[in-house]
């Protein structure tokens, strides 16, 4: 039996090791500007956490191999007892800890210290069930304030704006998609009427909890261009499965055109 | 009063006459072992169903479910479930296995049968409360479970209720109303129900030690029960409040989780002032020890079971019981790691990564002790000493894949994705179950009398072996290509091309679920019709084998027993017998 | 290679004995408190999150009544505790009705607490403080002020009805002077629990000119 555990425990270790080398099923090309920061410390994670997944599968493989044998003869200790492996422990996984700690923490930094440039777009998110609503501040630069009990999805005023009474409402261009220049900073703020909800783009390796009651601003730049899916990653009610929406980056001139379209 | 104690005048409670006292209400911590054990199966039963279910519809989602139609005429018309009825099922599975299984067979199931007989005594200190504390688990289940007979169902938003989608009511979608009322009331009984229990555990542990029963030479199981039971004192008291304040922001007005100026349905909601971040706050300060309550029963099994399988000792007791203390203690400082993404201020992601990575170090030592008993050992591999094997590969990787989520920086890219899902269910799924499994083929003798059959036994554990690695692997690979957990269904571009992937997982899952069908027909024909059990069948050395199997109804017949060594003497150097139990009082060892 | 101690001190935690040298019966009345005090903790947690989120959490408790009546409560609450440690002793040296004399003296003083409590509570409902709503500012003021010292009437309430049983089991002879004892632990926990909520209820919402 030992053997034979040996033996699957082997296929079972290459077959799930195979399958991560090859990126077979993997993370989609990286558009954002601190990716691939992310990337990197993905990567180097894998190759420290592969390392030890297949060294101690394969360990414990061969010693039920070799300690499954039939017949008198003395057990073994481990050499040295149980300080080797308790001091390589601490040693080498202490030493993961704080390398991975220290380089991921910049990581860390590079997407929620480091402060969103001045000359950012602005873009507001309303994330209800179950649609993002995106927010533009039209030629005048100012959001309107939002009113919650103006809110109304029949009327289709999904910010609770007041036009009516609020100037700087009277412009803003509120769709369905995020459309941005590539390239540029951008400057999301986020808001939820409703529930938690969670704005997260594969390829922007950004990902981020909605709470309604919060601001929440996160900030990145996309550096190509295309149609990427948005979708919600926190558990919203019965549409949550369903509830995306699209992020296109454009290049500046085709957004430039795109925003005074919208203007109109 | 001084340390005297008197063990048999401590709780001396004649044999129970008739069957409501014998098998219903019984003070006899056995029986109650026994009954949490029945519960514990008829909820993994009962929470593997609702994954067959689940995972049907996510591999074939427009395919019409023979039956349910019949079952669930509004959750799932034409036996094609809407998406409510997934979450609702989604949240039903988690929380009985959270709760039901992984919380208890393993602490209230297997400790409250073993730990008594295992330290010498006749019972746990309070078999009144352990008694009373069964019934109050018991109904917990009956409360969570009757949340599928409301109008409106269980509720939709997962194990976690997570505010404002819990706290709001029905406003918010179907099942949070009266079916969320339930889940809290529930799950508020199932903390009463948990901390009776781990008082029980403790002052046990501490008073009821017989003669001879050092700390040191407690069997690494006591001390798993006993460091489980601290955590479940602590953590359990928290999740009580917690889910109070829940049913009193939906019975009594309040806005303990909701804040201002929310608009649902178009209708602006009367609530204030209240913080959806408190409710995760307060829900995985539990959470998290949580985990580790489901955890460590198994790897004080584990330990105990291997050194048997081995036949040596195992490589450092004292290292293991230090390793289970430090993961315990950490378990109360990483919390903040299910809240990375939550809107918390963003200092906190390293604050709570640190120690998340650190609570690594005790748990790959503990691995490393394991595998350095296998070395060099004379395996006699029963089912339960492969289940036990078993145990440390899942538990390695289901351990190794919680490195990319200890980190901020990753986890914003695999947060709410199915590697994570992945993640748990290898340690929790899978390591926890295969604990249970582990100390069920262990201490079925014991318990029942009779042997199970090991032809079966082993046949089961190689299909479950295989099948688990075929169902949870994969989902880190869904995890990496991006693939959103907690979903109904997948038509998001960028998911639809991995759809097959999840038709594997479901295949694989069905079959391995299969498969237990004979874990099962072993268990109980093996009840009925097994070959009768010795005292000692597994030639082990801990207190429980001393006894007649199964014991008689003060577990020693009268006897007090002494202890005059620590468990694990197997194989010891100089010694003639092969294998020395903790009761024998001849030095066999020239100092 | 074992690590077996052959050679066996005796002490007190080697098994047979208890270790500290309490009933199993006190032990588990100290577990006990310590998960209530637990809960309580996380009770007093979420009020202080909620609070310190809140701009506009109201100060309402003036000197007079409010004030005032809360701290009689607390006098009655302490000395309640001191006739619960005459009681004991009471016990401990077999003078029974005097421990029964001493315990009704501490469950009036409980009784008393209530009341005073009750009082107060309906003062503050006629003034338009409920769980969701006050007429002064945020309406988690009433959800916590309600919920906490709720709990707290809850187990001074269930308390009395404990010590009510002690007492009569004792006189009857019963029960022993340890569960009189355990009893008292009891008590003081939840007199103890009155001296958090009492400062960080009232008197940092005292309202003082």
């Amino acid at each position: 039996m030992g053997k034979l555990f040996a033996v699957v425990m082997v296929i079972i270790t290459l077959v799930s090791a195979y399958f991560v080398v090859e990126h077979t099923w993997w993370m989609p090309v990286d558009i954002s500007v601190h990716g691939p920061g992310v990337d990197r410390q993905l990567e180097e994670t894998m190759l420290g956490t592969g390392i030890l997944f297949i060294l101690s599968q394969l360990l414990l493989a061969a010693f039920v191999f070799f300690a499954d044998k039939k017949g008198p003869r003395k057990i073994k200790r481990f050499p040295g007892g149980p300080v080797p492996l308790v001091l390589s422990a601490v040693i080498l996984v202490g030493i993961e800890i704080l390398t991975l700690t220290f380089v991921g923490s910049k990581v860390w930094a590079s997407i929620y210290f480091t402060p969103p440039d001045p000359n950012s777009l602005r873009v507001d998110l309303q994330a209800e069930q179950f649609a993002f609503w995106f927010r533009y501040a039209g030629p005048d630069g100012q959001f309107g304030t939002i009113h919650p009990d103006k809110i109304s999805d029949g009327n289709g005023n999904y910010y609770g704006l007041d036009p009516a009474n609020d100037v700087a409402a009277r412009d803003d261009i509120v769709v369905g998609s995020l459309t941005i220049p590539v390239d540029k900073p951008i400057l999301l703020t986020m808001h939820s009427k409703d529930m938690i909800h969670s704005f997260y783009v594969p390829e922007l390796r950004i990902q981020q909890d909605i709470v309604p009651g919060l601001d929440i601003p996160i900030h990145f730049t996309a550096t190509k261009t295309g149609k990427f899916e948005i979708v919600c990653t926190q558990l919203c009610g019965l549409g949550h499965y369903s509830m995306r929406a699209f992020l296109e980056v454009l290049p500046q001139d085709k957004f430039d055109e795109w925003l005074k379209t919208q203007s109109q | 009063m001084d340390h005297e104690a008197a063990p048999s005048a401590v709780h001396h409670h004649s044999p129970p006459q008739g069957f409501i006292w014998k098998y219903i209400f019984s003070l006899d911590h056995k029986v109650i072992g026994k009954q949490y054990y029945f519960l514990s199966l008829l909820a993994v039963i009962t929470g593997m169903v609702l994954s067959w279910l689940m995972r049907l519809h996510l591999a074939w989602g427009t395919a019409a479910i023979p039956l349910l139609d019949k079952l669930s005429p509004n959750g799932a018309p034409g036996g094609v479930m809407t998406p409510e009825y997934y979450l609702s099922l989604m949240t039903l599975h988690g929380t009985i296995m959270v709760f039901f299984v992984l919380t208890t067979a393993p602490q209230a199931g297997f400790g409250n049968y073993i730990l008594p007989i295992q330290i010498g005594a006749e019972d746990m200190a309070f078999p009144r409360l352990n008694m009373l504390s069964f019934w109050v688990t018991f109904v917990s289940f009956v409360t969570l479970v009757s949340s599928l007979f409301v109008s409106d169902g269980p509720p939709i938003s997962g194990w976690t209720a997570y505010a404002p989608l819990s706290a709001l009511g029905s406003a918010g979608g179907p099942g949070l109303g009266r079916g969320q009322i339930l889940w809290a009331l529930a799950i508020a009984t199932f903390c009463v129900g948990s901390l009776l229990g781990a008082l029980n555990f403790i002052a046990t542990t501490i008073d009821l030690r017989a003669k001879g029963m050092t700390l040191s030479r407690l069997p690494l199981t006591c001390w798993a029960w006993f460091i489980t039971a601290i955590l479940s004192l602590l953590a359990f008291a928290v999740l009580l409040p917690a889910c109070v304040l829940l049913i009193l922001d939906h019975i009594g007005g309040t806005s303990f989780f909701i804040p201002a100026g929310l608009v649902v349905s178009d209708a602006l909601q009367p609530h204030a002032g209240g913080s959806p971040l408190l409710w995760q706050h307060l829900f995985w300060f539990f959470g998290h020890p949580e985990v580790y309550i489901a955890i460590v029963p198994g790897l004080g099994i584990v330990s105990n079971v291997l050194a048997c399988t081995c036949r040596k000792p195992l490589l450092s007791y004292r290292v293991l019981v230090g390793c289970m203390i430090a993961i315990a203690f950490l378990s109360f400082t990483v919390w903040g790691h299910h809240m990375f993404l939550s809107g918390m201020s963003p200092y906190s992601g390293l604050t709570f990564s640190v120690p998340t990575l650190f609570i690594t170090i005790p748990a790959a030592i503990v691995c490393l002790i394991w595998l350095g008993t296998v070395y060099g050992a004379k395996l006699r591999l029963n089912t339960f000493g492969l289940f036990a094997i078993g145990f440390i590969s899942v538990f390695l990787t289901g351990g190794l894949s919680g490195f990319f989520l200890a980190q901020p920086s990753i986890d914003t890219y695999l947060h709410a994705t199915y590697f994570v899902v992945g993640h748990f269910h290898f340690v929790m799924g899978v390591a926890a179950i295969f604990g249970m499994f582990t100390g069920t083929y262990f201490w079925f003798p014991k318990m029942f009398g009779r042997m199970m059959n090991e032809t079966l036994g082993k046949i089961h554990f190689w299909l479950t072996f295989i099948g688990v690695y075929c169902i949870f692997m994969p989902m880190h690979y869904l995890g990496f290509a991006g693939n959103v957990r907690r979903y109904a269904a997948f038509t998001d571009d960028y998911m639809l091309p991995l759809i097959p992937v999840h038709k594997f997982i479901t295949v694989a899952a069905l079959t391995t679920g299969a498969v237990q069908l004979i874990f099962i027909f072993n268990l109980f024909w093996s009840m009925f019709r097994g070959k009768l059990a010795s005292a000692n069948p597994w030639e082990a050395t801990e207190l429980e084998w001393s006894t007649p199997s199964p014991p008689p109804f003060d577990n020693f017949g009268g006897q007090h027993p002494v202890v005059y060594r620590p468990p694990y003497e197997y194989n010891v150097e100089g010694a003639t017998a092969e294998f020395i139990p903790q009761f024998t009082p001849d030095p066999v060892i020239k100092a | 290679m074992s690590e077996s101690d052959v050679a066996m001190t005796e002490s007190t935690w080697s098994g047979g004995a208890l270790p500290y040298a309490i009933s199993s019966k006190k032990l588990g009345m100290w577990l006990f408190i310590v998960a209530d005090s637990i809960t309580f903790g996380a009770m007093l947690v979420a009020y202080a999150y909620l609070r310190v989120a809140s701009p506009d959490w109201p100060i309402p408790f003036k000197f007079n009544p409010s004030i005032i009546n809360a701290t009689v409560m607390t006098f009655v609450l302490l000395s309640s505790s001191i006739t619960m440690v005459a009681a004991v002793q009471a016990a401990k040296e077999g003078r029974v009705r005097a421990c029964v004399g001493w315990m009704a003296a501490t469950m009036f003083g409980g009784v008393l607490f209530d009341i005073l409590h009750i009082r107060e509570w309906l003062g503050l409902i006629h003034e338009g403080v409920r769980l969701f709503q006050n007429p002064w500012g945020s309406p988690l003021f009433g959800a916590s002020f309600f919920s906490l010292t709720g709990l707290h009437m809850t187990h001074v309430t269930l308390g009395v009805i404990y010590l009510a049983v002690v007492a009569i089991g004792f006189g009857r002879k019963k029960f022993s002077a340890d569960d009189v004892e355990i009893s008292g632990l009891y008590w003081h926990f939840v007199d103890l629990v009155w001296m958090f909520i009492f400062p960080l209820v009232y008197l940092i919402s005292a309202r003082l000119r």
